[in-house]
């Protein structure tokens, strides 16, 4: 047959700027992001037009998980560090010195009091089989009450640090009054101002929020 | 780019010495693209992009030795006052409520478009007008009571707080909910038909 032959090309392709690409976006990845916090429990947080960013440091993290959990935790390593003594010394909590660096370098704790050594004893598979379990920080209305230990932690935490910034996040399906202790809680150590950690929605169109950005355009 | 034009150009003729062999330098770069590839994947799964939002929050000061001052009570003219109960229904009524010969009138609604916040758009306008007319001083603004029952959930909160920013309510409470407002969610669920 006379059918003209095709002339074979090479299947070898030039990666060079594929990999070029490639670290590019890697380098893009490293820099602008950073490690997740690990959570001990998922938190979907309600929506609201708020487009406050949450600054990095001195961070208090009070959680509230789907059944009203509570979780407790602060940033720095170092603050963790001597809030766990404090801790340790009010609460008679006879702690390890491991066992207080294994507190100050985990991250958010749901654990009563008395069972604060077991917990910080134990390994990290058992401890994340805990946190599943666990019936969270005990909580109540007023912070004179005893077994009020999220007021024990706060109180002792903003000793620690006295800059620190309180943030709730709590899953839209907890209960209102799992939330209220918590508010009850704080506004018993005269805290009045606070954030709620919410995800950004879009302003509805044709309302107050949504006026001053539409003028503003003009 | 990395590779180097390695063929011998048409300058030279052959004979003369005999050359050593010339390795090509040309790399294949194919295992390097795929690990870039793979840690990228990695750190898109194991880090996050944006940082969270936060909306702040002011609960009123409370002080269990201050004297109650007559100053921070609320007009009846200019108060709103919203129940939050469950099923994400929202109890609404015009005034503080505190005149008990004279119950006010308990309207149910939602979270839904038009929903509470139509109810809080025509009672701002309702505010206008009156210090517009005189009847309220110019320093007077729309109040919203808020009073999420204990039923209600975290994402209600949240949603009745949103409305007050949405709409421009300056003031605005959360307050703990009294036995009165109670009964009116519960005379309210009776009259429309229980549950």
């Amino acid at each position: 047959m006379s059918r003209p032959k095709i002339a074979r090309k090479s299947t070898f392709i030039d990666m060079t700027a594929m990999c070029d690409v490639a670290f590019l976006l890697l380098s893009f990845f490293m820099l602008a992001t950073k490690f997740k916090p690990d959570e001990p429990v998922v938190v979907v947080t309600p929506s609201s037009i708020s487009q406050v960013i949450l600054p990095d440091a001195d961070i208090m993290m009070i959680t509230v998980d789907a059944k009203g959990r509570v979780f407790f935790s602060i940033d720095n390593k170092n603050i963790r560090k001597g809030l766990i003594e404090d801790m340790n010394q009010y609460k008679g909590l006879n702690l390890t010195d491991g066992e207080m660096n294994s507190f100050a370098i985990g991250g958010s704790i749901g654990t009563p009091f008395n069972q604060m050594k077991s917990y910080l004893g134990s390994d990290a598979t058992a401890r994340s089989a805990f946190d599943k379990t666990t019936a969270g920080i005990p909580t109540d209305t007023s912070v004179n009450n005893p077994d009020n230990e999220l007021a024990m932690w706060i109180r002792s935490a903003r000793n620690n640090n006295p800059k620190l910034r309180i943030c709730i996040k709590a899953d839209g399906e907890a209960t209102y009054p799992s939330v209220q202790k918590i508010i009850a809680t704080l506004a018993g150590w005269k805290i009045f101002k606070f954030n709620l950690i919410t995800n950004l929605k879009a302003v509805p169109p044709g309302t107050f929020a949504a006026e001053p950005a539409t003028t503003a355009k003009k | 780019m990395a590779e180097l034009d390695t063929s011998s150009g048409g300058g030279h003729k052959k004979g003369g010495v005999k050359k050593a062999k010339k390795l090509s330098t040309r790399i294949d770069l194919t295992p390097m693209v795929d690990l870039g590839f793979l840690l990228i994947t990695f750190f898109i799964f194991t880090t996050t992009m944006s940082k969270p939002k936060t909306m702040e929050i002011n609960m009123p000061f409370k002080d269990p030795n201050q004297p109650i001052d007559n100053k921070s009570k609320v007009k009846e003219s200019t108060a709103l006052t919203i129940l939050l109960s469950k099923d994400h229904r929202v109890y609404y009524y015009e005034g503080i409520g505190s005149d008990a010969t004279n119950p006010p009138k308990v309207e149910v609604t939602n979270f839904k478009t038009p929903g509470i916040r139509q109810v809080i758009i025509d009672k701002k306008k309702k505010v206008d007008a009156l210090v517009r007319s005189g009847a309220l001083s110019p320093t007077d603004k729309t109040t919203v009571l808020i009073k999420p029952d204990v039923n209600s959930t975290y994402e209600d909160f949240v949603n009745i707080i949103d409305e007050m920013s949405i709409n421009g309510i300056q003031v605005y409470a959360i307050v703990d909910i009294s036995p009165v407002d109670k009964e009116f969610i519960a005379l309210t669920e009776a009259a429309n038909g229980g549950n």
